[in-house]
């Protein structure tokens, strides 16, 4: 029938879009390891897929917002669903921004660094990683939604713990290093922890959304 | 003819009950976009006609043995004192039952009639007027109790369980629409059973008697009521008294066709005589209170947070105030239509007023001569007050929205202007912030190269100084040497250079004032200019004197002189006549 068939698509075209947010953290994570550790060719090599990804994202968010759109799916819910896709493209298009800026300005970061620049990045990912269970559970279960964001908002507290430890560091602990050095590494430091804000930011959406389907 | 013109009247109810009640079916399916309305209204009619044809004796027969309205014209009038009940408070957005306006109608007949009421009918159908909302509210909290549970249970995509319920809604509409024409068709065409026609139709499959061609022709008439003004009354049902979801609205349309189906059912009677239990009366009952009924029942089981009490109330009133404004109204409707149009609206009654012989020859003379020309008379009347009302309605609406239309296009160009003036002020202080900062910029530098220059002035009389004091010329000599140093010392006190840049600099900054000045004073000569923008600043005589390089009695005369340029006359002060410019 074709009301049917109509969802079965809907449903393919959230599930592929779901997917590609969580692919796009793992390359994202990958290109940050690449960057520090000096491996350019893999880097540049994750820039382009991330590029991709971000493309199909866009590509994908709008094919959902005709669809539920010229076929009047979910009234009730649509606004809701439009905005939480939203508020995930974003992330993506951050972490496309983000690490596009490691390949345009060069940053110099010390070799002391990098471990914890690695452990920020895994972090920021984990928190955007969590945000994906909970929203592929707001559509089929939205009573659990509240179990499954709590992991974003732990992620997100602990990045913003070790951001904050990251600039003090280079500010404080590195004498050596230019002015203009340790506000460049400042600024990378917010590029990656921004994810986990952006992450946290979808959290709060889905939860008042779980709370209204489950009036 | 006759028969049809009475029978208009059971046709505007119909209209009236397919206008009201369709809402309660479909209406929050339309009023939240999952089905169309022209799909619904077309679903609806259908399946209205096909429960009113094939299911509406049961109900019909209760009505007809309540208070059998024996005559045409008293069944015309029965049904069209309901019908304008309806459509009044239809009009005013209050759900209204068209089973409680027909039972209040017929028993202001009976009332004025004289004829025997049956009591124990009008028990059971006021009684079902209190037990159809209380089963209403059971099932839907029963039905929506299952539903919340097995939606939890099967964790179905919402997008999916989207698709569901609009088939559900779909089907559920389409149950409630047969429900709702076998149990109300009695309210529209009971009333005329007695004059059903005595005629057979033979569909090859089915065969519909004279009273099924009646009830077709009321679902018929319902149908149209749905089409042209149910879409109103769907936008407005429903989110009135509760938010619904859409799983709400069919747990609601659901319990409303099992109510309604228990009611007019006669297999189901029989069903429960056979087990024993007690039938349910077949009765008309209103789908607009089963429906409040299970909205009630649905919002208990939620927890009674979000109901709209007040607007409950609003539709009790109407329950209470719909029976009794029918009744009062057929009551004198009655009793024009027997004593002004003459027309028969009891055989009791009639029978009671019998004479034999010479009036009853009178009487028939009389009828033939006033029936069919007053009838045609007063329905031409109607029909006329109805066009004209509509027509001032539209007209009304029309100049509302265009006084709206012209109120929102003021709101506008006020908002307009509005942002235009800000931006332009923002625009004139930006620009006074530039000028403020080139000045200080050019003071700056003014400065800068001022220091400069005296260093450099002051260097060179220095060197000259030690050159003359070091040198063994001759004392004629050092008198020229001293003279030329006198000579450029005095030189540099007239500030020629200085005094351009800065009268360069007052003319940049006054750049409005000056072309102010030079408008509505063009015969200004470039001195008196000068003049002006210093006594603008505020400067003394003594300092204006030194600025422009004459003695202060220069000024004052040159003061005296712009006085009378300017026109002004003796007690006006020339620095407030140059301030205000």
């Amino acid at each position: 029938m074709v009301p049917f068939k109509r969802a079965n698509q809907s449903i393919e075209l959230l599930d592929g879009f779901m997917n590609t947010i969580d692919q796009g953290m793992v390359i994202f994570n990958e290109g940050i390891k690449n960057y520090l550790f000096g491996k350019r060719e893999n880097f540049l090599d994750n820039l382009r897929t991330l590029s991709n990804l971000e493309t199909e994202a866009d590509i994908t968010k709008r094919k959902i917002e005709q669809l539920l759109y010229t076929q009047s799916l979910m009234p009730q819910l649509r606004g809701d669903i439009l905005r939480l896709l939203e508020d995930l493209d974003n992330i993506i298009d951050l972490a496309k921004t983000n690490l596009f800026q490691f390949d345009v300005e060069v940053p110099f970061i010390p070799a002391e660094l990098n471990q914890d620049l690695i452990k920020l990045a895994e972090l920021s990912c984990n928190a955007v990683e969590s945000v994906i269970p909970a929203s592929r559970a707001y559509f089929r279960d939205p009573e659990s939604v509240k179990e499954k964001i709590h992991r974003v908002y732990l992620y997100e507290k602990e990045a913003d713990k070790l951001a904050d430890a990251i600039k003090r560091k280079v500010f404080q602990e590195m004498p050596d290093l230019k002015l203009s050095e340790k506000f460049h590494l400042r600024y990378f430091t917010l590029h990656i922890e921004i994810l986990s804000d952006a992450a946290e930011r979808a959290a709060d959406l889905l939860a008042i959304m779980a709370i209204k389907r489950t009036v | 003819m006759l028969f049809t013109i009475f029978l208009s009247s059971g046709l505007f109810l119909g209209w009236s009950l397919g206008a009201n009640d369709a809402a309660n079916i479909f209406g929050t399916a339309v009023g939240s976009k999952m089905i169309r309305f022209g799909r619904a209204a077309l679903i609806a009619s259908i399946f209205v006609i096909i429960g009113a044809v094939f299911q509406g004796r049961g109900t019909s027969e209760t009505l007809s043995s309540l208070s059998a309205v024996d005559a045409l014209g008293g069944a015309f009038t029965v049904s069209l004192c309901s019908a304008i009940t309806v459509y009044g408070m239809t009009r005013n957005g209050l759900p209204v039952s068209t089973t409680q306006a027909i039972v209040g109608a017929i028993v202001g007949w009976s009332l004025f009639t004289g004829n025997k009421t049956d009591g124990a009918v009008l028990t059971k159908i006021i009684g079902s007027w209190i037990t159809s909302p209380l089963l209403g509210m059971f099932f839907a909290a029963l039905l929506f109790i299952v539903l919340r549970q097995l939606l939890r249970r099967i964790k179905l995509h919402v997008i999916k369980l989207d698709s569901y319920i609009r088939v559900g809604l779909v089907i559920a509409g389409a149950m409630g629409a047969y429900s709702l024409g076998a149990n109300n068709i009695a309210n529209v065409m009971g009333v005329f059973i007695p004059s059903a026609p005595d005629i057979m139709l033979d569909f090859g499959i089915f065969i519909l008697d004279g009273v099924q061609i009646l009830f077709l022709l009321g679902g018929v008439a319902i149908a149209v009521g749905i089409f042209t003004y149910s879409h109103r009354v769907m936008n407005t049902v429903g989110n009135g008294i509760l938010s619904l979801t859409p799983e709400a609205a069919i747990v609601i349309v659901l319990a409303q066709a099992i109510v309604l189906f228990l009611f007019s059912s006669t297999s189901f009677g029989n069903l429960l005589v056979s087990i024993g239990l007690p039938p349910l009366p077949l009765v008309p009952v209103s789908s607009t209170q089963v429906v409040i009924g299970s909205i009630l029942g649905i919002g208990i089981v939620k927890g009674a947070r979000e109901l709209n009490f007040k607007m409950l109330g609003g539709v009790a009133m109407g329950w209470i105030l719909t029976p009794l404004i029918s009744g009062l109204i057929t009551y004198f409707a009655l009793f024009f239509v027997q004593n002004v149009f003459r027309i028969q609206v009891s055989e009791y009654a009639a029978d009671l007023q019998k004479q034999p012989g010479i009036a009853e020859a009178s009487a028939e003379i009389r009828n033939f001569d006033l029936i069919e020309p007053a009838i045609i008379a007063f329905f031409g009347f109607l029909m006329l007050l109805f066009i004209i009302t509509a027509f001032k309605q539209r007209k009304l609406r029309r100049v509302a929205e265009d006084s709206l239309a012209s109120m929102q296009e003021e709101v506008y160009n006020f908002r307009k202007a509005l942002n235009e003036l800000e931006i332009s002020t923002v625009q004139r202080e930006n620009e006074l912030l530039n000028t403020k900062l080139e000045v200080k910029r050019q003071e700056f530098i003014g400065m800068a190269h001022n220091i400069a220059r005296q260093k450099e002035f002051l260097e060179n009389l220095s060197s000259k100084i030690e050159k003359i004091s070091e040198s063994d010329c001759s004392s004629g000599e050092m008198k020229k040497n001293l003279g030329e140093l006198g000579a450029s010392i005095r030189q540099k006190m007239s500030y020629t250079g200085e005094l351009t840049r800065f009268y360069g600099q007052v003319e940049h900054i006054h750049k409005d004032f000056r072309q102010k000045l030079e408008s509505k004073y063009p015969g200004i000569t470039p001195q008196e200019q000068k003049l002006i923008m210093l006594l603008r600043l505020n400067f003394s005589t003594k300092e204006i004197a030194s600025l422009m390089n004459i003695s202060p009695k220069s000024v004052e005369i040159s003061r005296y002189r712009l006085r009378k340029k300017l026109g002004l006359r003796h007690g006006e002060n020339l620095i407030n006549l140059i301030t205000n410019l």
